[in-house]
């Protein structure tokens, strides 16, 4: 009997070009490289200097996003960059991938988008597979049953040259998340009660993975959005095994295998899923039938909350260190220990990121906003994760139903996530926000982020506060 | 890479739990293609105000510890973004070393490819560190990467782990892009027997 083992490691195992020993660790293969503007250009740099070129260009896909601006179009159809260090940032990716023979998404082209959209967009990611990018975000390909996990530029630069990463094998956790979601609780909620649960260094060195039926009920955009934060909770990588729903997602993409090639790649993802009686390092369970829409209230994604709850008191927390923490946190967000979040005043509305820009997200955040207005004084940004899902919105009116309601409708890109791109959140000023991050600083300087679920943030903008989302869904 | 062995520095105190790569350099910093001049970038929102003045309560702004190379920081030291900028403005503000804890895997894994050496200690070790840098803070230790060993003011040594592989790299200034290159043989007999799985062009 071959000894069970997990989706993880049956992937670590078909990957290692020389296996670990005592002294070096694995040599491991990476399949599918994805890159963007921030973390490559001294990638190239390095290479350049040591005269060799890109090992597997074909291998290799670039796209723009964390720099671009989401600003409309001008008259001639072209997104215009205002900003000279990002548009030169943009510049040296094209002659990168010019000289380097790399495909390229350029800003405003048809398939450009968030490297984390247009991957599975694409039908580039694929049950199995390694894959790697400069952005800690590449956990999100992990619900394909992917290794999927962020790189440094040192390391882009590696996979460059050698289609190969150095790596010591990780630690195993499996997230189990039992029972079925209620009315008004969505994937973002899961993974921001996982977070809360473990605290975002509890999966530092681990490799997660999500198991249990709630995780199976989920849609691939759904699966994602878990997946996406798992380094939000310290894990490199989290991964989802393959099944129907991956299968049916991926068939017919335009990278997807075909013809016999698509039969047998099924059979192999068929093979992926962790063997009866393979064990992980460690267990953690979640039951969804108690779980809440949820919300963060401080400035790491491991201080969440369900939205009718209130923030902790410095009392209750279990040590010097995590008071010192908790008391840092609030002062920084301008709210009291004890006090509940909702009726909480906000200021802005972000719809957007890697982890909720999906048309799914857009669909579920229109279907709730239609015919209702934003509050006065409230702004609110919603952006698709690609130039594809801002063209499939549009194709169903997704784009007129935010306009009527007073949001905004922007290009794609990583936007106000990051605020790398001119689009941020005030400081001092209050963003319900569906990307991943509330640290001090994320959404611009003095920003306070909320972070919470698509339809959330919607329910939020109506009312011009902390608003829970099962209320408006009668 | 230039090789690290054993060296003594001034230490200083940053007694802030899960500090991630947004805080040690904020995003808008990103927009460089440079590794060097990230100095002034290195914990930028907390370091200056908004016009460019240093806010005077912040550690690192104090006169006494414009020396320090070694950073000792509460738990979980780089969570967040895979920025390598992280420990390019950490190397760039002067730091050799980061004491914490534990670290976020991917910045952990970035500094140890810039020499800047990420080194875990219990959390007894750190309190004391923080405490000896509260009495005194021109409280100076020595780390002693072949013994893999942090000495402090009174000689007590505290053993500190390292991947032996980190170790080998640091201590023989070997690169691991060099080391990869050396397996492409190896790589190559891979990819005669897995044909790619996508096609991007």
């Amino acid at each position: 009997m071959p000894i069970p083992r997990t989706l993880f490691e049956k992937i670590w195992d078909s990957h290692t070009v020389r296996p670990q020993t005592e002294a070096t660790p694995a040599v491991l293969y990476i399949d599918l490289h994805l890159i963007h503007e921030v973390t490559s250009p001294q990638a190239f740099t390095e290479l350049r200097a040591r005269g060799i070129a890109a090992r597997r260009p074909s291998q290799t896909l670039a796209t723009m996003d964390h720099s671009t601006p989401t600003t409309p179009r001008n008259n001639l159809g072209v997104i215009p960059v205002i900003d000279a260090q990002g548009a030169a940032q943009l510049a040296q990716l094209e002659q990168n991938c010019q000289d380097f023979g790399i495909p390229l998404f350029k800003l405003g082209s048809e398939n450009q988008g968030i490297v984390h959209v247009i991957g599975p967009e694409q039908g580039l990611t694929q049950p199995g597979m390694t894959i790697v990018c400069g952005d800690s975000h590449t956990s999100t390909h992990g619900a394909f049953g992917a290794l999927a996990f962020g790189i440094g530029t040192s390391e882009v630069a590696h996979v460059l040259a050698t289609q190969c990463l150095l790596q010591s094998k990780p630690k195993t956790m499996e997230i189990r998340v039992d029972g079925q979601l209620g009315r008004g609780v969505t994937a973002k909620d899961i993974i921001l009660a996982i977070i809360a649960k473990i605290g975002v260094g509890g999966g530092t060195g681990y490799v997660f993975e999500y198991t249990g039926e709630a995780i199976r009920a989920l849609s691939m955009e759904q699966r994602m959005t878990i997946c996406n934060m798992s380094i939000e909770g310290g894990a490199r990588a989290g991964l989802i095994a393959p099944d129907e729903t991956t299968i049916a997602y991926i068939k017919g993409r335009p990278r997807a295998p075909q013809g016999q090639a698509w039969d047998e790649a099924v059979a192999y993802w068929q093979s992926l899923p962790s063997d009866h009686g393979a064990t992980y390092d460690a267990t953690v369970v979640l039951n969804a039938n108690e779980l809440r829409p949820m919300i963060t209230y401080g400035t790491n994604p491991g201080m969440g909350i369900p939205i009718d709850g209130r923030v902790p008191t410095v009392a209750q927390m279990p040590d010097a260190s995590q008071r010192l923490g908790l008391e840092k946190s609030l002062k920084y967000m301008g709210l009291e220990q004890g006090q509940p979040l909702l009726g909480q005043k906000i200021n802005m509305v972000f719809v957007g990121s890697c982890t909720n820009s999906r048309i799914s997200d857009l669909r579920e955040a229109a279907a709730l906003i239609k015919g209702q207005q934003v509050a006065p004084g409230v702004r609110m940004m919603v952006v698709p994760g690609s130039q594809q899902v801002k063209r499939q919105a549009e194709a169903e009116g997704l784009h007129e139903i935010f306009r009527a309601a007073g949001a905004e409708w922007r290009e794609a890109g990583c936007s106000a996530c990051l605020a790398m791109n001119g689009d941020m959140v005030p400081s001092g000023e209050y963003c319900v926000s569906t990307s991943n991050r509330n640290f001090e600083g994320r959404q611009g300087p003095g920003s306070r982020t909320f972070l919470a679920s698509p339809i959330t943030a919607v329910a939020s903008a109506i009312n011009g506060v902390v608003a829970d989302p099962r209320e408006m869904l009668n | 890479m230039h090789p690290i062995t054993t060296f003594s520095a001034q230490i200083v105190a940053l007694p802030v739990e899960n500090i991630d790569t947004d805080q040690i350099v904020p995003a808008r910093y990103l927009k460089t293609t440079n590794k060097v001049g990230l100095g002034d970038a290195a914990f930028a929102d907390w370091r200056w105000n908004s016009d460019g003045t240093p806010k005077p309560d912040f550690v690192l702004n104090r006169p006494d510890v414009q020396n320090a190379q070694i950073l000792v920081a509460g738990n979980n030291f780089g969570c967040g973004s895979s920025r390598e900028h992280a420990p390019w403005a950490l190397t760039g503000a002067g730091f050799k070393a980061v004491i914490s804890t534990f670290f976020g895997d991917i910045f952990r894994s970035n500094a140890l490819k810039n020499g800047l050496l990420p080194i875990v200690v219990d959390e007894d070790t750190l309190y004391q560190l923080f405490s000896l840098f509260e009495e005194d803070p021109a409280t100076v230790v020595t780390i002693d990467l072949p013994n893999q060993q942090l000495v402090l003011p009174g000689g007590q040594r505290v053993g500190f782990p390292l991947d032996p592989f980190a170790k080998h790299c640091l201590i023989n200034g070997v690169d691991q892009m060099g080391f990869l290159l050396h397996e492409d043989s190896m790589i190559a007999a891979y990819e005669a027997r897995h044909p790619a799985r996508v096609q991007t062009v």
